[in-house]
This record gives C-alpha cells, sequence and structure tokens, in this order.
C-alpha cells in the first residue's frame, strides 16, 4: 500500500507557539485519487493540509514535526526550497482570491513567477490549457483581460484552480474550495475535482460529509488534532472502525 | 460690571436655578403624590438650561461684536469729521484714539481727547447696557424655565433634547471652520484683485511684491506674478517627494513583510518620533547644519551651491515626510487581504514576487492616496522653506540655487510693519487661498484614491 | 503532466537568481530604515552636540567696592531712586579693569570691558537689592562674561585665523589666558537660561518667557478644542443618521485634519485680529488658532476611542432602559476616556510643537518680559527657537539648540505618556 502512495506523514505536530494543534499524525496518499479530510471545525485539518505545501512556515509561531515525504523526498529537509514545494504542491483557498488582475495575468501569474513559458505564443497556450482544464475556457475566452474579480464567485474558484494547474503541479490541496459557494457552481467545482483526478492528486479539506462522499475515494476523519482514521470512503461513511467517526458521521457531535 | 462679574452672577443665578427646580418638582409631586415624568434632577438640569444658556450666549456674543460695531459707528463718526481722509487714515486715528482712551497713550491734540473721552463714554454706554440686558434676559429667561416645570413636564426628554443639539453644532463646527477659511480667505483676496489682475496673478512670471512705503517713490507698484513661486514650490516638493517616497515605501514594506516582531515593535516607535518632532526643528537643522554642509560639499565639487539651496529645504523635508509615508504605506500594505498573500505564496512565489507582484499593485491606490497626502502636506510646509529656501523668486529648475514657495511669501509678507490693506499685505491671501484649493484638492484626490482599495475589500 | 519533470527543472534552475532578489529587496527595506534611523540620530545629535553647553554660562569674579550713596538714600534705607540713578556699567567695567591695572590706552580699556557682559552693569544691581549687605566693603561678585568669552571658553570660536577675522583680538585672547591663570573665570550652571525671557545679549536669554506664553496658550488650545471634539465624536458616533449630511461633515472634519498649519494662522489673522481686533501677540489668540487646527485630530482619535468600546455596552445599557444619551455619557464616555486623553496628549504635542500660525498673528515678538496674562504679548516655544536662529551670535545658535533639545524633551514625553496610557488601558473586549 505504501508502495503506491504520493505523499507520506509520519510522525508529524504541529505547535502554533505553546498550543499544540495536531498529534502524531500518520497518513498515505495515494497518487491520483482525491483524498477528503474532515472533521468539526478546529480540529487541524486546514493546519495538516497547510503542512503539505509548507504554506505554515509563512504563519510567525507555528512550528511543524516530523517527517512529510513526496515521492520520497523530505518536504522539510533543510535544502528543499519551499518555493520550489509550492511549485508542485499547488493550492486552492477556501475563498476565491484572485489577484486583482486581468483573468489572463491571473492563470499567466504562476508560469511567469517560474519563467515556464520561453515566449508570448507558449505563455498563452499555457493559460488556455489550464482554462480549459478548469471547464472555465467557453465562459472567459472573449474577456481573457477583463478583471478576475469581476467574475461570479464559482467563476473566481475555478479560476483559482486554473491558476494553480497553469504551474503543472502534481499535488493540489483544496482548503474547503466549495464553502463560499452557491450549490450550482459548487456542482461545477466538484464535477472538475473529478476531471482533474486523472492528472493530478487531490487533497481536499471539507466541513460537508456529502461532499467528502461525493467526490472522494479515501476520507480521514480528524478530530481535536488527531487522525481517527482513514480508509476507503465508502468504509468511512458505512462502517467506521472508530466511536467519533461514527458520532460525528451520524451527527451526534460536530 | 465686568464680563468676570457678570460671568460669576451667571453662575449663581444658574446654580440656584437647578436648586429651585429640583424644590419645586419635589414639592409638586408631594402635593398631587405623584411620580413626575423624569427624575427630579432633569427637572433642575432643565432649569439650569434656561438659565444659563441663552444669557451666556448673549455675553459671548457682545464680547465678540460690540468692539467690532463700536468701532464701525465711530469710523463713520470720524469719516464725517475728516471727510479728506481714506479709509486706512481713519483706523490709524481710532487706533489712535483708542490708546488714548485705554491710557496707553498721551496726547495734548484736543480733538483727538475730545474723540477719546466720547469714545470712552460710548464705551461705557454700551458696557452698562449689556449688563443690564444680560440681567434681565438671565431673570427672564429663568423664570420661564422655572415656570415650564410641571409633573408633565417630560425634563429628561427636553434636556437630552438640548444636548444633542449642542452635540451636533459642535460636529457642525468643523464645517463652520471651513467655511470660515474660505470666507475670510476669499474677502482679503478678492480685494486684492480689486487692485490687481486676477490672471496677472495666476499665469504673471514676475513676483516682487515690494512697494515702496511713499506712493511717490520709484518703482512703486509692485509685481504679483505667482508662477515663479508656485514653481519654487512644486520643486522643494518635487525634490522632498524624491527623498521620502523610495525610503518611506522601502521601510513600509520591510516592517510590513520583512521584520521579525520584535524589531518591528522598536522600528515602528523610532520612525515616529521623527514625525513628532516638531516643524521648527528641520527648519533649523536644514538651515544650520544641511544647507552649509551642502554648500561646502558644492565647493569642494566646484559647483556653486546656494546657502538657501532647494535641495537643503527638501531633503530635510523629506526626511520629515519619511514616517509619514511610511506609516500610511505601511497600513494600507496590511489592508491587502492575507488571502491574496496565501494565493501568490501558494504558487510558488517567493516573498519579494508576492510583494511586487501581487501586494504592491493591489495597494496601489491605497499608496497613490499616500502620495497625495504627502505632496500636500510638503507644499503645505512652512517652517522648513521660512528657514532654509530663499525669499527671492527665483524660475528656475536648479535645485542648487536658492527658491522661494507659497509659504514663505505668505510669512514674508504678513510679518513686519505694513500696512494692512495694503495690495502687499493683501497678495498673501490670495496666495493662502491658492494653497488652500490646493491641498483641498489634493486632499480630496487622496480620500477618494484610497476609499477605492477599501471599498474593493471590505 | 508529460513535461512536470522539465518545469520542476526550470524552476529549479530559476530560484536561486529569485532568492537573490527577494535578498536584495529585504536589504533596500532594511537600508531604508536605517537610513531613517540615521538621519533621527544625525537631527538630534548635532543639536545636542551644539545645544548641551549652553547649560552652562562662563563668568568672572571681579571685586567690587559700591559706595553706599549709590544705593540708600539719606535715611540710610534702599532707595530704587538712588539705584535707578547709579551708573552700574561703569561700576561693573571699573571693577573687571581693575585685574588689569597696566592696561591704559584709550581704545584698548574699551576693549578690556568688551569682555564682560554688556549686562554685567544690571545684574550687579540686581545682586546688590537682593543682598545690600554687600555694598560699602570690598566683595567679590561673579558677573557673566560677553558671548565671545563663553564662546571661546567652550571651544567654539575658532581662533588659528589672522586677527581681523575673529571675533576677539590677540590682547583680548591674552587677558582671558591670564583671568584663566589667575583662576577667577570659571563655567557654571546657566540658571539665566530658565528664569528670564529674550534678552539682546545671548548671556542674559531664557526660555522661561517662551516657556509660560507656550503654556497659556495650550491651556486655552485645551479648553476649547477638547470638549468640542468629545461632543462632536459623540453626535457623529451616536445620533448622526449615516447620509449625505454626516458623510460632508466627516469629509470636513477629515480635510480639516489635513489643512497645512499656516492657513489657520491666516484665518486668525483675518478673523481673530482683524475682524474681532483680539489683541495681537496674545497667547489667548495663540491658543484659539492652536484649537482649530487640533480639533479634527481630537475628533478622530475621540471617534476611534468612542467606537472600540464594543456595543453590547451601549446595548446593555439600553435594554436596562437608558436614553440613547445617557448610555452615551454615562456609560460609553468613561469607558472611551483613556483613548479620548491619548489622542488629546498627542493633539496638544502636535499644537506645542506648531510654530507658522503663531507667527501668522504676531506671536513672533522681542520680549524682554514674562508674559502674565492671556492677553499679554508673549511668544512661545518654538517661535524662540525660530527668532533666536535667526541671529548672528553664535551663542544664540547654541541657546536656540538647547531650547529644541527642551522641546522635543517635552513632545517626546508626552508622546510617550501616550503611549503609556494606551497601554495601561488598552482592553481586549
Amino acid at each position: 500500500m505504501t508502495i503506491d502512495s504520493k505523499i507520506q506523514v509520519r510522525n508529524v505536530n504541529v505547535y502554533y507557539g505553546n498550543a499544540q494543534a495536531l498529534y502524531d499524525v500518520n497518513l498515505d496518499i495515494k497518487s491520483k485519487e482525491i483524498t477528503s479530510l474532515i472533521g468539526p471545525s478546529g480540529c487541524g485539518k486546514s493546519t495538516f493540509l497547510r503542512c503539505l505545501n509548507r504554506m505554515n512556515d509563512v504563519i510567525e509561531g507555528c512550528r511543524v514535526e516530523g517527517n512529510i515525504t513526496i515521492d520520497g523526498e523530505n518536504i522539510y529537509s533543510k535544502d528543499k526550497d519551499p518555493v520550489l514545494l509550492r511549485a508542485r504542491v499547488g493550492m486552492v483557498f477556501q475563498k476565491p482570491n484572485p489577484f486583482p488582475k486581468s483573468i489572463f495575468d491571473n492563470v499567466a501569474y504562476g508560469p511567469r513567477i517560474h519563467g515556464l513559458a520561453a515566449n508570448t505564443t507558449e505563455l498563452r497556450e499555457i493559460v488556455e490549457n489550464s482554462l480549459e482544464q478548469a471547464g472555465l475556457m467557453d465562459e472567459v475566452k472573449d474577456r481573457l483581460n477583463e478583471s478576475a474579480t469581476g467574475l461570479s464567485g464559482g467563476q473566481q474558484q475555478r479560476i483559482c484552480i486554473a491558476r494553480a494547474i497553469a504551474v503543472s503541479p502534481e499535488v493540489i490541496l483544496m482548503d474547503e474550495p466549495c464553502s463560499a459557494l452557491d450549490p450550482i457552481a459548487t456542482a461545477r467545482v466538484e464535477e472538475l475535482m473529478g476531471n482533474l483526478s486523472i492528472n493530478y492528486t487531490i487533497v481536499i479539506v471539507t466541513h460537508s460529509m456529502q461532499q467528502a462522499a461525493r467526490v472522494s475515494t479515501r476520507t480521514a476523519f480528524f478530530h481535536l488534532g488527531h487522525l481517527v482514521e482513514c480508509d476507503e470512503t465508502n468504509k468511512i461513511f458505512t462502517t467506521p472502525n472508530d466511536k467519533r467517526t461514527e458520532d460525528y458521521i451520524t451527527g451526534k457531535v460536530g | 460690571m465686568s464680563i468676570f462679574e457678570i460671568t460669576i452672577v451667571i453662575l449663581i443665578i444658574s446654580a440656584s436655578a437647578y436648586f429651585f427646580g429640583v424644590r419645586k418638582i419635589v414639592s409638586l409631586s408631594a402635593k398631587y403624590k405623584k411620580k413626575p415624568d423624569s427624575l427630579m434632577k432633569y427637572y433642575g438640569k432643565n432649569a439650569v438650561i434656561w438659565a444659563f444658556v441663552p444669557a451666556f450666549s448673549m455675553l459671548v456674543a457682545y464680547s465678540f461684536l460690540a468692539p467690532v460695531y463700536i468701532e464701525t459707528v465711530f469710523i463713520d463718526k470720524l469719516s464725517k469729521i475728516f471727510p479728506e481722509y481714506q479709509q486706512s487714515q481713519l483706523n490709524l486715528v481710532y487706533a489712535q484714539v483708542q490708546n488714548i482712551a485705554s491710557g496707553f497713550l498721551e496726547s495734548s491734540d484736543v480733538q483727538l481727547l475730545a474723540l477719546s473721552e466720547q469714545l470712552t463714554s460710548w464705551n461705557e454706554k454700551a458696557q452698562s447696557t449689556r449688563s443690564w440686558v444680560i440681567l434681565l434676559v438671565l431673570i427672564g429667561t429663568s423664570a420661564l424655565g422655572y415656570n415650564k416645570i410641571k409633573l408633565r413636564f417630560p425634563a429628561r426628554v427636553k434636556v437630552e433634547q438640548f444636548f444633542e443639539r449642542l452635540f451636533l453644532g459642535a460636529a457642525v463646527t468643523a464645517i463652520l471652520i471651513t467655511i470660515a477659511i474660505v470666507v475670510s480667505l476669499m474677502f482679503e483676496a478678492l480685494r486684492f484683485f480689486e487692485v490687481y489682475n486676477f490672471f496677472d496673478f495666476l499665469f504673471g512670471t514676475h513676483w516682487s511684491p515690494n512697494i515702496a512705503i511713499r506712493d511717490d517713490q520709484v518703482g512703486s507698484s509692485g509685481s504679483f506674478g505667482m508662477i515663479p513661486v508656485l514653481a519654487g514650490t512644486v520643486l522643494i516638493a518635487f525634490i522632498a517627494m524624491l527623498v521620502a517616497l523610495p525610503i518611506g515605501v522601502f521601510s513600509a514594506i520591510y516592517m510590513a513583510e520583512f521584520a521579525p516582531r520584535g524589531l518591528r515593535d522598536i522600528i515602528k516607535p523610532t520612525l515616529e518620533i521623527l514625525a513628532g518632532i516638531p516643524t521648527v526643528v528641520y527648519g533649523f537643522f536644514a538651515a544650520l547644519m544641511v544647507a552649509p554642509f551642502f554648500r561646502s560639499i558644492g565647493l569642494s565639487l566646484g559647483l556653486d551651491v546656494s546657502s538657501e539651496s532647494a535641495l537643503a529645504a527638501g531633503a530635510v523635508m523629506g526626511i520629515m515626510i519619511i514616517p509619514f509615508i511610511s506609516s500610511l504605506s505601511d497600513d494600507v500594505i496590511n489592508a491587502v487581504p492575507q488571502s491574496l498573500k496565501d494565493g501568490s505564496i501558494g504558487l510558488g512565489a517567493t516573498k519579494a514576487e508576492t510583494i511586487i507582484k501581487v501586494i504592491l499593485p493591489a495597494a496601489l491606490p491605497g499608496l497613490v492616496g499616500a502620495f497625495l497626502l504627502a505632496v500636500s502636506r510638503a507644499i503645505g510646509e512652512t517652517m522648513i522653506v521660512v528657514m532654509a529656501a530663499g525669499h527671492a523668486a527665483n524660475l528656475t529648475a536648479n535645485p542648487l540655487e536658492a527658491v522661494t514657495t507659497v509659504t514663505v511669501q505668505i510669512v514674508a509678507l504678513l510679518t513686519g510693519d505694513t500696512v494692512f490693506d495694503s495690495p502687499k499685505t493683501l497678495s498673501a491671501f490670495a496666495l493662502g487661498i491658492t494653497l488652500f484649493v490646493a491641498t483641498l484638492m489634493l486632499n480630496i484626490a487622496a480620500l477618494t484614491v484610497s476609499r477605492k482599495l477599501s471599498e474593493k475589500y471590505d | 503532466m508529460g513535461n512536470g519533470k522539465t518545469n520542476t527543472e526550470l524552476i529549479a534552475k530559476s530560484l536561486e537568481k529569485r532568492h537573490r532578489r527577494q535578498t536584495r529587496l529585504k536589504y533596500y527595506g532594511l537600508f531604508s530604515i536605517l537610513l531613517g534611523i540615521t538621519f533621527l540620530i544625525i537631527l538630534l545629535g548635532s543639536i545636542t552636540l551644539n545645544g548641551y553647553t549652553a547649560l552652562q554660562q562662563t563668568v568672572v569674579q571681579i571685586s567690587v567696592n559700591i559706595s553706599p550713596d549709590k544705593v540708600f538714600d539719606d535715611n540710610g534705607n534702599i532707595s530704587e531712586e538712588v539705584m535707578y540713578n547709579t551708573n552700574w556699567d561703569g561700576l561693573a567695567k571699573k571693577a573687571f579693569r581693575q585685574e588689569f591695572p597696566d592696561v591704559v590706552d584709550r581704545k584698548e580699556k574699551r576693549k578690556l570691558s568688551d569682555l564682560i557682559s554688556s549686562n554685567a552693569g544690571y545684574d550687579i544691581k540686581w545682586m546688590v537689592s537682593q543682598n545690600p549687605s554687600i555694598v560699602g566693603k570690598e566683595t567679590k561678585l561673579w558677573v557673566k562674561t560677553s558671548d565671545d568669552v563663553d564662546q571661546l571658553l567652550k571651544g567654539r570660536l575658532t581662533v588659528n585665523v589672522p586677527e581681523e577675522q575673529r571675533r576677539l583680538s590677540n590682547s583680548q585672547l591674552k587677558w582671558v589666558k591670564n583671568l584663566t591663570d589667575k583662576g577667577i573665570i570659571k563655567k557654571q550652571f546657566n540658571t539665566v537660561f530658565f528664569t528670564s525671557a529674550d534678552s539682546r545679549e545671548p548671556e542674559s536669554s531664557g526660555i522661561l518667557g517662551a516657556i509660560i506664553g507656550s503654556a497659556i496658550a495650550m491651556v486655552v488650545t485645551m479648553a476649547l478644542a477638547l470638549p468640542f471634539a468629545v461632543m462632536a465624536a459623540i453626535y457623529l458616533e451616536y445620533f448622526a443618521k449615516p447620509g449625505k449630511w454626516t458623510d460632508f461633515i466627516e469629509v470636513n472634519i477629515n480635510n480639516l485634519a489635513a489643512v497645512p498649519s499656516i492657513v489657520f494662522g491666516l484665518l486668525g489673522l483675518a478673523v481673530f485680529l482683524n475682524f474681532f481686533e483680539l489683541p495681537r501677540s496674545a497667547p489667548l489668540v495663540g491658543g484659539m488658532v492652536l484649537s482649530l487646527m487640533t480639533l479634527p485630530t481630537i475628533i478622530i482619535a475621540s471617534r476611534a476611542a468612542i467606537r472600540a468600546v464594543p456595543s453590547s455596552i451601549r446595548d446593555a445599557a439600553l435594554s436596562l432602559g437608558a436614553s440613547k444619551m445617557q448610555a452615551a455619557v454615562d456609560h460609553v464616555l468613561p469607558l472611551a476616556s483613556p483613548g479620548i486623553l491619548t489622542g488629546t496628549i498627542i493633539g496638544m504635542a502636535q499644537a506645542l510643537g506648531e510654530t507658522a500660525p503663531l507667527i501668522m498673528i504676531g506671536m513672533v515678538v522681542f520680549l524682554v518680559d514674562i508674559p502674565t496674562g492671556f492677553t499679554d504679548a508673549a511668544t512661545a516655544l518654538p517661535v524662540q527657537i525660530y527668532i533666536w536662529s535667526d541671529s548672528a551670535e553664535r551663542a544664540f545658535y547654541e541657546r536656540s539648540s538647547l531650547a529644541i533639545m527642551i522641546l522635543v524633551l517635552f513632545l517626546i514625553t508626552m508622546n510617550l505618556l501616550a503611549v503609556l496610557l494606551r497601554k495601561k488601558f488598552e482592553k481586549k473586549w
């Protein structure tokens, strides 16, 4: 089972100052499928997600202990550059956060800073390809030069996804990507996730159990900073091993 | 009675109004065995308002307006005695008469003595009238207020209504001050434009306000073309911004994005000290230390640097503005939502790329606002240029030469002994209103742009 | 993605350059901050180096024998009139010249007399009136030297230039050396600086007059600005209905806070002096003008302080049946008062350092008397600095610097007080 896992997490503890947010988390995330992280709010699932691309580095006073490897490389080792890591592990946030630039510039942002395109034709290709993959091309192809902040919430979130894909990451992390969206936009993003999982490893944090059940192959349940269990989504939602998981899923707590 | 005595009387009556007001409502309440509408103390307060406010407002109004009124009437009278005199001469006679009347000046001129006696008697009459009128009003309104006290009288509501209006009045003061600025500057400036062409002032390229004291002196008419003064102002402000803008913005970037918390807690207050230093200190520094320093450097390089160079004044002004820009920019940069920064970092951008490509463009309206406010500050700054810039109006873009500014000219024109009504002094008000309008437009522009930023992210 | 590997390589290759760029930006920022702090240090440092010497004044010992008929009237009582007619100046100079009996040439004698302060006579007169027992016998008195000698002994006079370019001649330098050798010339604490007003002679000038002028103006400013500001702030936060009218008031306040101070000076000149004919140079008018200027600052600070009090407090008061006014004045205002006080101190510090508007209303005057009332002519501390920095004498330069040190000390203390107050009362609701 560990053979085809993309990401291996071993004995991870996270502290904010003196407060511990995660306790001894061990988890394997498989390549090219969707893994959901669920749990009541404050359980550490977002913190965990932010460990996977070292986004916690930017939070003052945050300390991560333990081992996280992607393709066998320890991402927290001294010689690893978080910038390179974040290019390989893209992230989509809870609130759609397009830059106050044109749609084109938003998607071209990553390729430009990383110097991925040799010329403008290539850049254009990357942008169009990414928008295509994000299923947004038809909606925006006539207004690539208009501001991205003028789009609807669902479109903005898909721009953010396109923006992440444009760097050709191996993993995409999504932190409650649909919590700010209406049901129709949510459905579109979920559909998109399904399509993307063919090419990318996706880890998604969600507070909606239905969403986890709909989109993911595997689900991990977090509670009070502990990873309670992780298994096939079907199994988690039908016959969980742990009492806490059952309580949460049946709506007794949370 | 003197103003002081009247104030005491008003205070005593007001205090007793409270006492009587409360006493009346207590006895009414006892008589009808009913509780009044409001708490007892509100009836007292209500009585105090009736007693104090009308009489005291009259006293204040009188103190300000009576001298003005007496002067107008008296000068009118003087103009009949001395029909050949002009307004400024009449003013002078009035000042003399005033000084004789108050004993500052001795005179043997019979006519002046008679006039001063008359002025004294007018003043005395005005004073006694004032005392009587105010006392009558005091007693009248106190009685009226006392009379209003009944069980069903909503004293609290009335008292609070009064205070609400008073508070409104205080808030409206801001508007009144603005109006007072515009009206008073306009009034004097219009008098200037009666004798000097408006367009010559606005577009003239020669500024030499020195008017001869006597009319028959050579070159008696001054020249008031504002362009060289304006150009000097812009040149110095430009140098100041050249110093302040990069240093301020880079400091803000460092403080907001790079500085560890501990360092930030030290740097911020230190830079704020720079902001708290009075401008006269910067002026002293510019005139007595920086300007000679620049001059000696210039000499060693074979350059002729004026001891009142625009460079010295502008550079020191720039130092003064650094904390202004850095703290405004710091606020603006911090106002950019964390989610945007996360979005950029999450794509693998470095901090520097995030700052330059995401934060600064997003903060641009705010930065422009800060820039405009700083420019407004630079052109309105007075002491540094008064002490370190020149007085002669040179139309030059060479920062090593001496130039003058609007504020320098205002100070120069209005200090020293000059007749107030001369075009020379009046031109200061024309410069003043120009300065006010320019800074007003910059401030409003700054406000409008930075509002755009907050709208975008709220 | 098929080209994933190449992407990683591309990025890895670009990393070094990008991190270098980042380091560069960081150092630009650090450099800017250091530059700012360096300016601050140079500014305050150079002024301190110039100014601290003004804390001392050079004095020289002379021995005088004042005959009683120059002080007492026929009845043996000390008499102002007799003393008025005495030539104290001559007496001081003559006594001083006794130290150098071999100087006889008229011109040389005058040069010698120039070494002591031209106010030395007044000082002796004052000493006599304080202590008449020194009359009638040989007494040793310390009197101030001229500012040139003072500056010479403080090492501020360049001596290695040709005589005609110097403020002191060769013989004068020799005499001063002689006095130093005899040990009858010394530096002592400059009490005069803290107890007198301005003077034409640097050695007799002080800042007390200016400080009192500033203090009176500050009292007026505070008395006018604070109540108005608090009332306006309460109105805007509690009673004003959002709309065009309130917006207009707000824009006005924000704009007034950014109007150049000299414009307020022009307003004061046109309205208070020319229209209402209030006295020129009076600290009363100065205070009024400064209050107009600080009003917006205090309103803005007060509003922020009132807004910082959580609405739950107001709602609690309202739910218990208090009126809006009671909620605002009795419950919210006390909680907001530390914040308002902080804002007021900052506004006052601003007003205390302000110069330009005071110049406009004529507070820039030469005054040897200390003001005693609201309408007396007065200067203010920053204006005094301005006046002195315009003087040619080197000694005024030094005094100006010391006055700046005192002013800045005042301001830093006030700001520190504001910071401490804010820290002490800072509540996390």
